[in-house]
């Protein structure tokens, strides 16, 4: 009974959290909306970051590059055709003349997502800690540098321009969710539950038997959907996209949420998207000036990364589980004493252990010589 | 240009790159940990640099690299003591935010579109022209990274606390249960890359004189690239991986057509790939030896 509830507690949890903000924000006005609705957005792409990094402890710098390849091809197939033939004269014949309406974009989205994902995946999922984090960065660089130049797939360096608005805040609001569904029912699945073996203690579950690699691959690919998904919402909330929006800018921004909010949950994967997206977008219209009951301020531009990049540090120094404790929703309301489950990162056990000495080195042991 | 003068410039960014590479090998052959900001405090100098303008070279100089030693120790009390023993990745993330937020300091304080630092710009000028067009500044280049090198080897193999130090780097537990007194070690790594990131900083700022808030991001992710190709686990090959990148990417820059240079970084992260692919642990770490594959 009480796991019963625990369950629904999970799912319910973060979902209610994304109604309260939705709710809320709906009373707003038009332009505060926008704001939430990209919060909302945002912490999509967090989730998508948590399904793969949350559950395998592989850390990925490379998810917003399948963020950006559902932006544009959503952005691109979605155009008015005239634009296309104005911006992009030299685009792929299929990919200047096809129109697709908003919904299937949203699906090409995610399909584009996972496709790339997988390709990548079936590469470079054998790597990991810190190998994995180099090459899944190099994934970005490689992707930013193509979408930026190649101008037979894209508008080069040009934005994507008129791309139709559908990304309202309740659209957001069904997308974010959608997403925490996705990643809940993966959750429950079987190859989820041994994925996370393999991330308490990958030598002992490839003793009995479980292919960490094809685990890795099941979760990147998902994940990958769920990213490129959350582009294809996000190119209809802005109505345009470059490259540079989805780079190391947004990269960091979400990396920042998943580590505050506990790599280790979904619910902490939501809760930070929330939490640090309403904080940026306070401390980014504070830049641009903003009224404190009588008092008008404004604070000097990139001040907002400084905050976040402080939290961030200081959060990993003394909460490497994050402000949920990698926790899900009520989970050690409803358990039995303390909770023994997910650990973030590959390392986060150890990382409150002062002077002590390193864990098992995870390169090589030295060769004697 | 001539194919000998292209070769003369890469070896020119290449012991940029070791240099970079050289700071980053030390933090982890002691720690085990990556040092992302070390770019921060090479973006610090070069700004430093711009602060000292009006003072003699020397001065400058001087106060350069005081001011990389003392941010270098100070990320490594405030940053890397509390996080003794944390995982490669965890500070590859902690430094990587801290990296961020340092990014933001610079841009309020020195602005977004970067400071003009003349700085020797006589350098630049030609020692043999022609084809060749070898400039001052690589050799200089050269001697101060083949100095920076040797005084580190006389170190690490002539002094005791060089003995320490590699000691460390072989096993630190055992290291720490013969008595070797690990915060010094460690002091020792922070101050010479503190060392290494002033001799960047300025080596950087003669041939580039625009000191912008993302200079040290875009050194450091490069560096920190080719480390790891070049197996980060040990000082020599992460130097030399650094010097490869370096080398091979300001190659390939002179080499293919104009109208493609835009696609340089993609080859350049499509070769990483390839390395970290066959060769997990590094381009230089001889095969048969055990490397991360879980």
């Amino acid at each position: 009974m009480r796991s019963k509830f625990r369950l629904v507690a999970e799912l319910v949890g973060p979902l209610a959290a994304v109604a309260i903000v939705t709710v809320y924000g709906s009373t707003m006005s038009i332009a505060q909306q926008g704001n939430v609705t990209n919060i909302l957005v945002t912490a999509t792409i967090v989730v998508a970051l948590y399904v793969f990094t949350g559950n395998s402890g592989v850390m990925s710098f490379g998810q917003v590059s399948f963020v950006a390849v559902g932006a544009f091809a959503a952005g691109i197939l979605t155009s008015p055709t005239l634009s296309r033939q104005a911006n992009m004269p030299s685009l792929f014949k299929f990919l200047g003349t096809t129109q697709i309406s908003n919904f299937d974009s949203l699906l090409l989205g995610a399909g584009l997502g996972a496709l790339f994902a997988l390709l990548v995946g079936v590469v470079l999922l054998r790597l990991s800690g810190l190998s994995a984090g180099i090459a899944t960065f190099a994934v970005l660089e490689i992707t930013y540098d193509v979408l930026s130049y190649w101008d037979k797939i894209g508008p080069g360096v040009m934005p994507v321009v008129l791309v139709p608005v559908t990304t309202t805040l309740v659209m957001g609001a069904l997308g974010l969710g959608v997403a925490i569904a996705v990643a809940f029912a993966y959750q429950r699945t079987r190859s989820c539950r041994l994925l996370r073996a393999t991330r308490e203690d990958a030598v002992a579950a490839q003793g009995i038997g479980i292919s960490i690699f094809q685990h890795r691959l099941i979760a990147f690919t998902i994940s990958g959907a769920i990213a490129g998904f959350a582009g294809a919402l996000f190119v209809h909330e802005l109505g345009s996209i470059s490259t540079g929006q989805v780079y190391i800018d947004l990269t960091f921004a979400t990396l920042a949420m998943l580590v505050v909010g506990g790599t280790g949950s979904l619910w902490g994967a939501v809760l930070g998207g929330i939490a640090l997206g309403v904080l940026e977008t306070f401390l980014s219209n504070a830049e641009n000036g903003v009224a404190i009951g009588s008092l008008h301020v404004t604070l000097p531009n990139g001040l907002s990364v400084v905050i976040v990049g402080v939290i961030m540090v200081v959060v990993l120094i003394f909460a490497p589980r994050g402000i949920t404790g990698s926790h899900e929703f009520l989970e050690r309301f409803f358990s039995h004493g303390p909770a023994k489950t997910g650990t973030g990162t590959e390392s986060e056990s150890t990382a409150k252990m002062p002077d002590e000495e390193p864990p098992e080195v995870p390169l090589s042991p030295r060769p004697t010589s | 240009m001539s194919w000998i003068g292209h070769l003369v410039n890469a070896v020119s960014l290449g012991v940029v790159y070791g240099l970079v590479a050289v700071s980053v090998g030390l933090v982890f052959g002691v720690l085990r940990q990556v040092n992302l900001a070390q770019g921060e405090v090479i973006a610090l100098g070069a700004y430093s640099l711009w602060m000292t303008r009006d003072l003699p070279v020397v001065v400058r100089i001087v106060f350069c690299i005081a001011l990389c030693v003392a941010m270098s120790l100070v990320i490594q009390v405030i940053i890397f003591r509390p996080l003794r023993g944390a995982s490669a990745l965890t500070t590859l993330i902690v430094t990587f935010g801290l990296s961020y937020a340092l990014e933001g300091v610079w841009t309020i304080v020195f602005g977004t579109n970067g400071q003009p630092v003349s700085m020797l710009s006589s350098l630049n000028n030609l020692v043999v022209g022609g084809d060749i067009g070898l400039r001052w500044i690589t050799l200089v280049e050269m001697a101060v990274g083949g100095i920076f090198f040797a005084v580190l080897v006389l170190v690490l193999y002539g002094s005791k606390i060089g003995v320490m130090m590699r000691a460390t780097a072989e096993d630190f537990r055992t290291a720490r249960l013969v008595g070797v007194r690990i915060d010094r070690v460690v002091t020792l790594a922070f101050v010479f890359g503190g060392v290494s990131a002033a001799m960047v900083a300025i080596l950087f700022t003669v041939q580039t004189p625009l000191v912008t808030p993302t200079l040290g991001f875009n050194l450091i992710t490069l560096g920190l690239v080719g480390t790891v190709l070049g197996g980060i686990d040990r000082l020599g090959r992460a130097t030399a991986g650094g010097f490869v990148v370096g080398f091979v990417n300001s190659l390939l820059g002179a080499i293919i057509p104009q109208e493609l240079l835009v696609f340089l970084p993609m080859l350049t992260f499509m070769f990483v790939i390839v390395v970290l692919v066959v060769r997990p642990a590094g381009l230089f770490t001889p095969k048969g030896s055990n490397m991360e594959r879980v």
